[in-house]
C-alpha cells in the first residue's frame, strides 16, 4: 500500500520484517515493565535511542575526546572534525547551509536564544556593527504573534521579549475542534507584526499547522517567522527553506538523539545580524578589557565548550532516520495513527483533543476520559506496561481552551507496532470500568 | 490483588467519588497546595474548637486525581472520627500523625500505615510503591502541616 503523506510525497510503509529490524536496534524495547513487554508510546516527550546513537556518543569519549576549536593536537583536530561533520549532517538533513545550523542544549534554549537576541537588538546591542541588528529591533507598537497551541517553550520567551521591549504579544486563537482560527489569523497578522512564532505540529493534538496559509501573511508584512519543529522533525521531512521560515528549532532527544542537544536553523543573513545570547570564549575575534568583537554565525551563538558528544550522537540519529527515510517513517506512522484514532473513536465516554480525523496529523493523541483524571488513567496504562504521558504537556493555555486540565497522551515512534496500539486501546477502554464507571467497553 | 488494585482500593475510589469535608467558609484561613506536575489542587482549613486547642474538623476544596482527592477526604474523615471518639487532635498530635503519614508514604512499601491510627486512611499505604503519586497523596496533609506551622508561628 502506498500512502500519501503531508507534502504530497508517496512512500511505502515499512514491511513487518523491516519494522522488526528497526525495533531490534532499540535495546530498551527488550525491557519488561510491570510484567509486560514495554510498549513505549511516549516518543513525543522523548524518543528512545537506537544502539548506534548510544555507541556513537560513547565512541567519541572512548576514542576522540578533546575540546573543539581550541588547541592543535591531533585529538583536538579529530574532535573538531567530528563536531563540524555533525553540523554538516544536520545541515544536509534540513537542506540548508552549515553556517545556518547552531547547536544549542535543546529547543527551549534555541527559542530563548532568538527571543533574547531580538531583545538585545531592541536595546541597540548589535553584532559588532549594530546597524545589522537594527532592523530587528522591537519597540512599543510592534507586535509579536504566537498561537494558542504553543508549548510553553514557544510562549514564555515571547512574553518576556514583549515585556522587555514594550511590544505587544498577540495570539492566533484555537477553535473548539483544536484547529487554528485562520480567519482570525488574517486580521491578527498585520502591519504591526514583527515576529510570528508558531509550532509546526501541536504536541497536544498532533495537528500539522497549515503553514502555507500563515507564513505568506507574515511574509507580506515583513515579519520574521520562527518555527517550533520539535514535533515535526521526527515525523516528516523538515525543509525550512521550502517552508519559507527564518528560524526553525528542534530538540535532538525527540529525534532519537541524545539529550542535551538542540538545533537552531537560522537564515544566514538573520543569524549574522543578530547579537549573541550567551557570551564568553569560542565566539570572539578580538577581546580587549573594554569590549569584544564576535565571530559570525554559528560560532557567535556557541560560546563555551559545546555539546560535542551530543552533536555527534545527534548526527548518528539523523543518519538513522534518513537511512530508513522520513517518507517511509511517515507512511508507517500514518497507518498506525489511523488505527489509533479509529480505535479511540470507538471507545465511548472519552474525548480526543483535536478530534479523531487523521488528515494532517502526526501519530499522537491526547485523551480525556470522562470522570477519570488523566493521572489515574495513566496509571492503568502503566500497569499494563504502556508508557504514556499524563499532564498538560507544557501547554496549559491550550488545555484550558479545550476545557481540560490534563490529558493522557499516546505518541508513536518509528518502532511503534499495531500490537502496541491495540494494547493501548484495550487499556484505555478498561479505564472507566476499572474505576467503577460504566460505558468504557468498546462499542 | 494487582498493584493497581492495591493502589486504588475501593475505599479510595469511594472517597474520590463521594468526598467528605468539602466546603470552605468565606474568609477562613486556608492553605493552598498544588502539584504542578499534574495540576492537583487542595485548599484546606483546620477548624478549632472553643478552647482553640483541639481540631474540631478539617474542611477543604480541590480538584485533581482520585488519590489527591481521596486523601483529603480521608484526612477529614479521620478528624471527624477523632472528635466522635472524644479525643480530638491537639496540634502536637496532628503534627505527629502527619509525620508518620509522610514516613509511611515515602517508605516505598516498607512501612504500611497503621490501621489503628489511620483507620480507613490506611488504604493509602498502596501509594507508597508509586513514587510519582506520593505527592498527590501528601497534598492535603502538607496543607494541614502548613497551617499548623503558621499557628506555631
Ligand atoms: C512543541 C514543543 N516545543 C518545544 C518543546 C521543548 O523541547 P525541549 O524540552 O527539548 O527544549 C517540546 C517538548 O516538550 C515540544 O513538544
Amino acid at each position: 500500500m502506498l500512502t500519501q503523506y503531508p507534502g504530497g510525497v508517496t512512500a511505502a510503509p515499512l514491511t513487518p520484517a523491516e519494522l522488526e529490524g528497526v525495533r531490534a536496534q532499540f535495546p530498551i524495547l527488550a525491557r519488561e515493565v510491570n510484567g509486560h513487554p514495554l510498549a513505549y508510546l511516549d516518543s513525543a516527550a522523548t524518543a528512545q535511542k537506537p544502539l548506534r546513537v548510544i555507541e556513537a556518543e560513547s565512541a567519541f569519549y572512548r576514542e576522540s575526546n578533546a575540546a573543539v576549536h581550541r588547541g592543535a593536537h591531533t585529538l583536538a583536530g579529530e574532535a573538531t572534525e567530528l563536531y563540524e561533520d555533525a553540523r554538516r549532517t544536520i545541515a544536509a538533513f534540513l537542506a540548508v547551509d552549515e553556517n545556518e545550523v547552531v547547536f544549542t542544549s535543546h529547543a527551549t534554549e534555541a527559542l530563548n536564544l532568538v527571543a533574547y537576541a531580538l531583545g538585545s537588538a531592541s536595546i541597540g546591542r548589535g553584532a559588532g556593527a549594530s546597524a545589522a541588528a537594527a532592523p530587528h529591533a522591537l519597540a512599543p507598537g510592534d507586535e509579536i504573534v504566537v498561537t494558542e497551541l504553543e508549548h510553553h517553550a514557544n510562549l514564555i520567551p515571547w512574553q518576556e521579549l514583549a515585556a522587555r521591549t514594550g511590544a505587544t504579544l498577540r495570539y492566533i486563537p484555537v477553535l473548539d475542534d483544536g484547529a487554528l482560527d485562520l480567519e482570525a489569523a488574517r486580521t491578527i497578522i498585520g502591519e504591526r507584526t514583527r515576529v510570528l512564532a508558531l509550532t509546526h505540529v501541536s504536541n497536544v493534538t498532533g495537528a500539522i499547522t497549515p503553514l502555507e496559509q500563515l507564513v505568506p501573511l507574515a511574509r507580506a508584512v515583513g515579519a520574521l517567522v520562527v518555527l517550533d519543529a520539535c514535533q515535526s522533525a521526527p515525523h516528516l521531512a523538515l525543509r525550512p527553506r521550502e517552508l519559507d521560515v527564518d528560524v526553525a528549532v528542534f530538540s535532538g532527544h525527540k529525534l532519537y538523539g541524545p539529550t542535551g542537544i538542540g538545533v537552531l536553523y537560522g537564515r544566514a543573513a538573520l543569524l549574522d545580524a543578530l547579537p549573541p545570547f550567551l557570551y564568553g570564549g569560542s565566539m570572539i575575534t578580538t577581546v580587549t578589557m573594554e569590549r569584544a568583537e564576535y565571530l559570525p554565525a554559528p560560532q557567535r551563538f556557541e560560546p563555551g565548550t559545546p555539546r560535542i558528544a551530543q552533536a555527534i550522537g545527534l548526527a548518528e540519529a539523523v543518519r538513522f532516520v534518513t537511512g530508513i527515510g522520513l517518507e517511509r517513517i511517515a507512511a508507517t506512522e500514518h497507518a498506525l495513527t489511523e488505527r489509533m484514532l479509529a480505535g479511540l473513536a470507538r471507545i465511548p465516554n472519552l474525548r480526543v483533543l483535536g478530534g479523531t480525523l487523521v488528515t494532517n496529523r502526526v501519530g499522537l493523541a491526547s485523551i480525556v476520559v470522562d470522570d477519570v483524571h488523566a493521572h489515574d488513567a495513566g496509571q492503568v496504562l502503566d500497569e499494563a506496561g504502556i508508557a504514556a504521558r499524563v499532564g498538560h504537556h507544557c501547554a496549559q493555555p491550550l488545555h484550558r481552551r479545550l476545557g481540560a486540565t490534563a490529558s493522557l497522551r499516546l505518541s508513536l515512534g518509528v518502532h511503534s507496532t499495531a500490537d502496541e496500539v491495540d494494547r493501548a486501546l484495550e487499556a484505555v477502554a478498561s479505564i472507566r470500568p476499572f474505576f467503577g464507571f460504566s460505558g468504557g467497553d468498546r462499542a | 490483588m494487582s498493584g493497581l488494585e492495591q493502589l486504588y482500593q475501593q475505599i479510595i475510589i469511594d472517597h474520590s467519588k463521594h468526598p467528605h469535608g468539602v466546603g470552605l467558609a468565606e474568609g477562613e484561613e486556608t492553605s493552598h497546595q498544588r502539584n504542578p506536575v499534574c495540576g492537583d489542587e487542595i485548599t484546606l482549613a483546620l477548624r478549632w474548637d472553643a478552647t482553640g486547642e483541639r481540631v474540631e474538623s478539617v474542611a477543604w476544596e480541590g480538584s485533581g486525581c482520585s488519590i489527591s482527592q481521596a486523601s483529603a477526604s480521608l484526612l477529614a474523615t479521620l478528624a471527624e472520627e477523632s472528635v466522635e471518639e472524644g479525643s480530638p487532635w491537639t496540634p502536637e498530635e496532628l503534627t505527629a500523625l502527619i509525620e508518620e503519614f509522610r514516613d509511611a508514604l515515602r517508605s516505598r512499601g516498607a512501612t504500611p500505615l497503621d490501621e489503628e491510627r489511620f483507620g480507613d486512611a490506611a488504604a493509602l499505604s498502596g501509594v507508597s510503591k508509586y513514587v510519582a503519586r506520593v505527592k498527590c497523596a501528601m497534598l492535603a496533609w502538607v496543607a494541614a502541616e502548613d497551617l499548623l506551622q503558621r499557628r506555631a508561628g
